[in-house]
């Protein structure tokens, strides 16, 4: 019962909640991948910008950062927008190639500036340790762990809502799943493009804010979340947000529990390795089925 | 007469670096320029072939795994060997897919060899890296021995143009563009096109190995930090891009060029008070990424373009 309580309390709900943010990362990711057709390696520093916004704001305002985020993810969605603007659209008609490394371009541009700006010293969002809360006797589980799940639920159903209710949801997964017949069906390509770029950075920003809230600021975090979202996206299935969400979780899970000591009383992974278990199954997903779990687009 | 002496070993060393960088720069033409991979784990072949080299050339410690004082031709070629090992491994599973798969696979595979190199302190020494590495040439006198160096870096890069140029303009070289091009008329030809692609993804790998081992033996001294994505992986791409991909010429002076631009930046923000100069450090890569957005939208053909065979015209 207590090793019960101890997988849980350790391993269990901090993988959901590591989960959580991979998923919401990975929605934009493939979202991107499936409609503008590129792995855009700049989705990591999108979301270590909208950390930064939020920050800036808890400095001159009093308000809990969850009271924040819409006005950070405002602020990261017209910085995304001016990027593709300027960056990105030059480039449609050519090979898509360009535009990774276009992206590849922004990631450390964006990055730099970041370092430029706010320097790298690791800063708090919340200050102080907070103390997790006693649920049936021995359930323990921090208020912010609470806060980061149920804000992912809410935004999850955001999305779900979005894609299968409104128009503009449903031209978006008709354009990631075959774009010459959403063409055909007279969807205007460059909204599609605009509203997928304000789902995906908006939901980058809550997930990096997540993390902060979590863990610490940092210039770097968002290029340590890369790799996993794009895992997740490939699990999922590319051009599939609903695969992308279920990936995230999955990896965030996997990553966790692969350092409990399932055999012996020795973590089954040295935790130093954690962030290899990602690109681990990344790679085996790519030998096995690349088209991933959803049944996405193999390029 | 003191400053002259110590501008001509800067310059040597600037050298040094930019024969280095063009080797990369040449290994990255070979995937890039002239088959269209899109590689950006650079930094990760560059650390591999570095630790292969300084592992087995420095002498016996207990700091971590060595000992066998192997002459440095023998680290150099085991460099190659084990980058293309690791290349071949990677290839098997990314190359059947679009370039995006290999670049997300590359990054991850750079991102992963820095773990190993941070956790197996038995084999690396962990973050304290490998020091005490041989160099060529280091019982000769002061210039001399940099001078030397100097030379060998230079050779290599001669050697490894030339060979890439003869292969270029082998039948091998013009189905590496005719795939680059178009891939199916390439199949339908009846080319291999997995086993062309995987060719040049491990020759390219092998020669960033090999600059690694260079920059290993150079420095004397190596670790995790070495292989920082920004300064190999991002200077590398500026490099090609800036001096033209697909042609040998122009990845070479790419690499001469944006060295010397880089080097001679650092100079000038190092005169900067300490806390200006870590800022505009940052700076210096921002501008490096903007000349790159600015060449791949304005100049995508760099500064010395491919040079593309005119079509025959067929007699009337």
């Amino acid at each position: 019962m207590i090793a019960l309580m101890e997988f849980i309390n350790f391993y269990l709900i901090p993988g959901v909640v590591l989960g959580s943010i991979y998923a919401l990362g990975a929605v934009g990711i493939t979202l991107t991948f499936g409609i503008l057709r590129f792995a855009n390696f700049a989705h990591g520093e999108t979301m270590t910008l909208g950390v930064y916004f939020t920050w800036t704001l808890m400095q001159i305002t009093p308000f809990h950062p969850l009271v924040i985020l819409p006005a950070s993810m405002l602020l990261t969605v017209i910085v995304v927008l001016g990027i593709d603007r300027v960056f990105y659209k030059p480039f449609r008609a050519s090979p898509t190639i360009m535009v990774v490394m276009a992206s590849f371009g922004i990631m450390l541009m964006v990055r730099s500036i970041i370092q430029f700006i706010w320097g790298v010293q690791l800063k708090g969002l919340v200050p102080g340790i907070q103390r997790p809360m006693l649920l049936f006797d021995s359930l323990r589980i921090s208020p912010k762990h609470m806060v980061i799940i149920a804000s992912a639920v809410v935004l999850v159903l955001a999305i779900h809502l979005l894609l299968s209710r409104t128009k503009i949801g449903k031209a978006m997964r008709a354009m990631s799943d075959s774009p010459e017949l959403a063409r055909l069906t007279g969807i205007g390509t460059e909204k599609i493009v605009m509203t997928t770029w304000v789902v995906g950075a908006s939901l980058a920003c809550a997930a990096g804010v997540f993390l902060a809230y979590d863990t610490h600021v940092e210039t770097m975090m968002g290029f340590k979340l890369l790799l996993p979202m794009f895992a997740a996206a490939i699990l999922g299935g590319v051009g599939k947000p609903y695969g992308a969400i279920a990936g995230g979780l999955i990896i965030g899970l996997v990553e966790e529990l692969s350092s409990y000591p399932w055999i012996g009383t020795e973590p089954l992974l040295n935790p130093g390795y954690k962030a290899g278990v990602a690109f681990a199954i990344m790679v085996l997903m790519l030998l096995w089925r690349p088209s991933g779990l959803f049944r996405g687009r193999v390029f | 007469m003191e400053q002259s002496y110590g501008i001509f070993l800067y310059i040597i060393s600037l050298a040094t670096m930019g024969g280095i960088y063009a080797m990369l720069t040449l290994g990255l033409n070979i995937q890039w320029g002239f088959t269209g991979l899109f590689n950006v784990g650079i930094a990760g072949f560059f650390a591999i072939g570095a630790y292969v080299s300084a592992i087995l050339t420095t002498p016996e410690t207990t700091r971590h795994l060595g000992g066998f004082e192997l002459p440095y031709i023998l680290g150099f070629s085991a460099s190659m060997v084990v980058t293309a090992l690791i290349a071949w491994g990677v290839g098997k599973v990314c190359l059947r897919l679009r370039s995006d798969y290999l670049a997300i696979a590359t990054i991850g595979i750079g991102e992963i060899f820095r773990l190993v190199l941070k956790n197996e302190t038995w084999a690396t020494n962990g973050p304290r890296g490998v020091s005490m590495i041989p160099k060529p040439f280091e019982s000769l006198a002061e210039p001399y021995n940099q001078l030397m160096f100097l030379a060998l870096v230079l050779v290599t890069v001669v050697v490894i143009y030339l060979l890439i140029e003869a292969a270029c303009k082998s039948p091998w070289g013009r189905v590496m563009t005719a795939i680059r091009e178009n891939e199916p008329a390439a199949r339908a030809a009846g080319k291999n096109v997995e086993r062309f692609r995987m060719e040049a993804f491990v020759i390219g790998c092998m020669i960033m190995g090999l600059a690694g081992a260079f920059t290993a033996q150079y420095l004397k001294f190596i670790d995790p930090n070495a292989t920082e994505l920004t300064t190999t992986t991002f200077l590398v791409w500026v490099m090609l891009i800036v001096g033209g991909s697909a042609n040998n010429k122009g990845a070479i002076l790419g690499a001469f060029v944006m060295w010397t631009v880089w080097s001679a930046s650092e100079i000038l923000t190092s005169r900067l008070p300490d806390d200006m100069a870590i800022r505009t450090a940052y700076v210096r890569i921002f501008l490096i990424g903007l000349a790159l957005q600015i060449m791949l939208q304005k100049f995508p053909g760099g500064i010395i373009p491919e040079k593309r065979p005119k079509p025959s015209r067929s007699p009337e």
